[in-house]
């Protein structure tokens, strides 16, 4: 696998062309768009080409000395080597931004502004409310509420007294 | 630039005997503590309601304070 890569690595590009001669027009221009393209993603650790496509001379003599036994590399070698196929390392690839915090900071003054919004619409859109909200027609309904001895084990009728007509201590 | 070789396999089995157990008590025990802080006072609080109730007393104090519609109070 790796002997494969290093072979198609060497000054050259993967082209997979398809040379069509059509009666008198030529050969089909290349996309670059169409060509193995470098990408760095996590789940696909390794990328069709190469990084770095035209060998500066002491990367080429560095790929000459590739070849040879891997031990004789020192480690600056090794890791230029590493830069010459990937842009960036696993850890440089994946390490986080701090874009959330402009996330969560857009959140609150988004939400901030529709308060205001609801605000203003409450103020001046929307009618009054209707006549069941009146504090003499809660109180009826309350009282509608203990008569009917709601919820008497323990929920609301089980907090009044019915004794004494009073909110239990 | 001789790191030791990364612990490859394994993975899933060791979290698994790591967090299971840990699952399994924490769930028990909440079933346990929710057993005896929430239903059997609410059984408890059922069984003390009942013991001194009177239903027909209070079919009548309901029925004085005017909801149904089928007995009228008896003053109508």
């Amino acid at each position: 696998m790796l002997a494969t890569r290093a072979l198609r690595l060497v000054g050259k590009r993967a082209i997979s062309t398809s040379v069509c001669v059509r009666g008198g027009h030529g050969v089909a221009k290349v996309e670059e768009y169409t060509l193995p393209a470098y990408f760095d993603r996590r789940e696909s650790p390794l990328p069709d080409v190469s990084y770095v496509r035209n060998l500066s001379p002491e990367q080429q003599s560095l790929k000459e000395k590739e070849k040879g036994s891997w031990a004789a590399l020192s480690n600056e070698e090794k890791v230029a080597l590493y830069r010459i196929s990937f842009n960036q390392s696993f850890a440089e690839m994946n390490h986080g931004t701090s874009e959330w915090k402009s996330v969560v900071g857009g959140m609150f003054f988004l939400i901030g502004l529709t308060g205001l919004v609801v605000l203003w619409q409450r103020k001046y859109v929307y009618g009054p409310v209707p006549h069941t909200f009146d504090p003499e027609y809660k109180e009826k309904e309350l009282q509608r509420v203990l008569d009917m001895r709601m919820n008497p084990v323990e929920g609301f009728g089980a907090k009044w007294d019915y004794e004494n007509k009073q909110w239990k201590k | 630039m001789s790191l030791p070789k990364p612990v490859m396999r394994g993975l899933l089995g060791k979290r698994l005997r790591f967090h299971l157990p840990i699952a399994f008590t924490l769930s028990i025990i909440s079933a346990i503590a929710f057993k005896y802080a929430v239903t059997e006072p609410r059984k408890q609080a059922y069984a003390d309601f009942y013991k001194q109730y009177d239903s027909v007393k209070e079919f009548n104090a309901m029925r004085e304070a005017g909801i149904f519609e089928s007995v009228r109070p008896s003053g109508e």
